[in-house]
């Protein structure tokens, strides 16, 4: 009882001096997608080093969770793996502005026994792996765009996201894109109702799955892949070609949809065109509120935004992530003004 | 109950200057009975606040589903058609098939520990089951992604299958994760609060009716099983319950190794899923204001779920203990 005073005297004392030291400084709260997160808390860090004074504390949620917060009020500003639907947007109080990041694109990864080769999927093959309707290994669809290569008969186990994610999203985006079949029957979304397969928690849990069960195909992050030297296949693009994806493949198809970009950046890039395009990727944007009743927060949030898009994008290769294309960062730079 | 009334005293009000505080305490048992009412009242009112908030919040869903939410066997975010069957299936299924590999293994484990071992091996085999307990649940997932799922996929289902293959259960394709392979992670999750507390349990039957058994002619075996056991019987499931409990609620360790998704099968090799698994899958990225709700919904039925096996227990205990149960 005696020990527990001066105890609770120092606590105090510590609570005081850490309330005079935060005057002064800024402190940006945002909460959102998992998926950039590695990035985000780099650049995060080093804006900090570089303005000892402001702290940008992100927690990385998830996009549903960052979305609900920032309509509620309880952060500055949000991020999302999918943009936000009319809907959701009418919801809020405050006109929000989408701010594309990086990019990011999905592969697929497979495990057949005896199979060593570099797969190609043509549209229709993922369409029907993920739809049930092609249920064996050696199919025509797949077979006939991988000659040469000795397909077993073996059933195929497709392998899905159980934990709603930007991953699927973008995974389910594609299929809507080059399937109306998919599109009316499953849709797109960051968790949808899957016609088959088993669902796997993470990226972690569904290249496990994929790597113990023969004959399974499954989807992971392309900077999962790369990080974790797990092998993928190519995919066809709107020209026709198998494109392995790659960080230039990924920037390349942002490049192919900056011409007719929106003006609101909500724009969906899979199955862009352009030969060199990797069909399956996508921006993840920043969610800012157009208006900031906090001087010094506004102003913090426009000049971080002004760095990232200039600086900060020399440190997305390094962590596997694809640079935004010049034209986007030239259109972003113009709209960052429009915050007030 | 004096010295737990002093160590709850100074926390609950640190400012009403402590001594004076404690000279009351001790000079009257109105204060420690008061404040031990607060305590004990509060885990109704945790308890209330929780299941009005779930109500409260899932009120569309509620309102667009109805009762039909309890047997619709769909779950499509997209479409906004949301059912919780195939949940309360593969929750159940997944706990029962726990609970059945785990009962007899922990009851026979504890018995053996509380009658028939030396007392040293006795305690030390407690203190690990102990520390058992304690391991955190995505340890246990672990542990399931990469053994218990590989071996149902290459030893134990193709066994399984071969021997018991005519039945619906133990039909189907096997992919190593699925019902059972949740269920059997779940047993060796359980077993270890079956054990601890059914060994305390029986350590707390009295000497003499061992002695007075076995001065009855009945062997150290009749003993246990027609005395011993029989006496330690309410404890015993007690400790059942326990299990049943955390099997029901478990989340990671289950959406690690049953394969997430929500189809009703007969089979224990297909693949499943569980509210509790659910919820923790989709909470953080669901959007739409219908569907967010049909997730809260999911969790006042689990709490329905738990609250009516928990009821039927207490009765099962009630009507075995009328029956004579308890020899006295």
């Amino acid at each position: 009882m005696k020990k527990t005073l001066p105890f609770l005297l120092l606590l105090g004392a510590l609570a005081a001096t850490a309330g005079a030291q935060s005057s002064g400084n800024v402190l940006v709260n945002a909460a959102g997608a998992t998926f950039p997160y590695p990035i985000y808390s780099k650049w995060f860090d080093v804006y900090h080093t570089q303005h000892p004074n402001v702290q940008i504390n992100y927690q990385s949620i998830g996009s549903g969770g960052g979305i609900r917060q920032l309509l509620a009020g309880t952060v500055d500003f949000g991020a999302s793996d999918g943009p936000m639907t009319d809907e959701q947007l009418s919801q809020s109080k405050v006109k929000i502005l989408h701010f594309p990041t990086v990019l990011g694109a999905v592969v697929p990864t497979y495990n057949i026994e005896g199979v060593s080769a570099e797969l190609n999927f043509t549209q229709k093959a993922l369409v029907g792996i993920y739809l049930g309707t092609i249920t064996k290994w050696n199919d025509p669809e797949i077979a006939k765009s991988n000659p040469g290569v000795q397909l077993p008969s073996a059933d195929i186990v497709v392998v899905h996201r159980s934990d709603g994610s930007g991953t699927s999203y973008i995974w389910t985006d594609f299929l809507s894109k080059v399937s109306d079949d998919w599109k009316n029957k499953v849709g797109k979304g960051t968790s949808v109702n899957w016609p088959v397969g088993l669902g796997g928690k993470g990226n972690e849990g569904v290249s496990g799955l994929v790597k113990q069960t023969p004959g399974s195909i499954g989807y992971v992050e392309l900077i999962y892949a790369l990080q974790n030297n797990i092998s993928f296949g190519k995919v066809q693009n709107a020209s026709g070609k198998f494109v392995k994806a790659d960080l230039a493949g990924v920037t390349a198809a942002a490049s192919g949809a900056a011409k007719d970009m929106p003006e609101d950046f909500r724009v969906s890039i899979t199955n862009s065109s352009g030969a060199a395009t990797y069909p399956i990727s996508s921006f993840t944007w920043l969610l800012i509120p157009q208006h900031l009743d906090d001087a010094t927060k506004r102003d913090v949030i426009k000049d971080f935004l002004k760095w990232m898009l200039k600086d900060g994008q020399s440190y997305n290769e390094g962590l596997s992530y694809a640079k935004l294309p010049k034209p986007v960062v030239d259109k972003e730079l113009k709209a960052v003004a429009q915050i007030q | 109950m004096s010295t737990t009334a002093t160590t709850i005293g100074p926390a609950a009000q640190p400012s009403a200057g402590p001594r004076a505080f404690l000279n009351r305490l001790r000079s009257g048992d109105e204060v420690a009975h008061v404040l031990t009412l607060v305590f004990a009242a509060s885990i109704v009112l945790i308890t209330s606040l929780l299941v009005y908030d779930l109500w409260a919040n899932s009120g569309l869903s509620r309102a667009k589903f109805g009762w039909m939410f309890l047997w619709t066997r769909t779950w499509d975010p997209i479409f906004e058609n949301f059912g919780a069957a195939p949940f309360i299936y593969g929750t159940l299924v997944t706990s029962i098939v726990a609970l059945i590999i785990a009962v007899p293994l922990g009851l026979a484990a504890a018995i053996f520990l509380a009658e028939l071992a030396p007392r040293k091996l006795s305690d030390t085999v407690a203190f690990l089951i102990d520390l058992l307990a304690a391991v955190p649940s995505v340890i246990y997932g672990l542990l399931g992604i990469f053994i218990v799922v590989p071996l149902m996929r290459t030893t134990l289902g193709p066994a399984l299958k071969h021997v018991l293959g005519f039945l619906p259960l133990f039909s189907g394709p096997n992919y190593g994760v699925g019902f059972l392979t949740a269920g059997l992670v779940l047993a060796i999750m359980v077993v270890p609060f079956i054990i601890s507390v059914s060994r305390e349990v029986l350590l707390t039957v009295p000497r003499d009716q061992r002695e007075a058994a076995l001065a009855l002619g009945a062997t150290r075996w009749e003993a246990t099983w027609q005395v011993v056991v029989p006496w330690a019987r309410t404890g015993i499931m007690g400790s059942i319950f326990l299990a049943l409990a955390r099997a029901l609620g478990e989340t990671m360790a289950v959406t690690m190794v049953i394969g997430n998704d929500p189809k009703i099968k007969a089979s224990l090799f297909a693949p499943g899923y569980t509210i509790a698994a659910v919820i923790a899958n989709e909470f953080t990225e669901a959007t739409g204001d219908l569907y967010l709700s049909a997730l809260i919904e999911l969790g006042l039925v689990l709490f329905l779920v738990t609250f009516i096996l928990n009821g039927m227990a207490r009765l099962l205990i009630l009507a075995t203990e009328r029956g004579g149960g308890r020899p006295s």
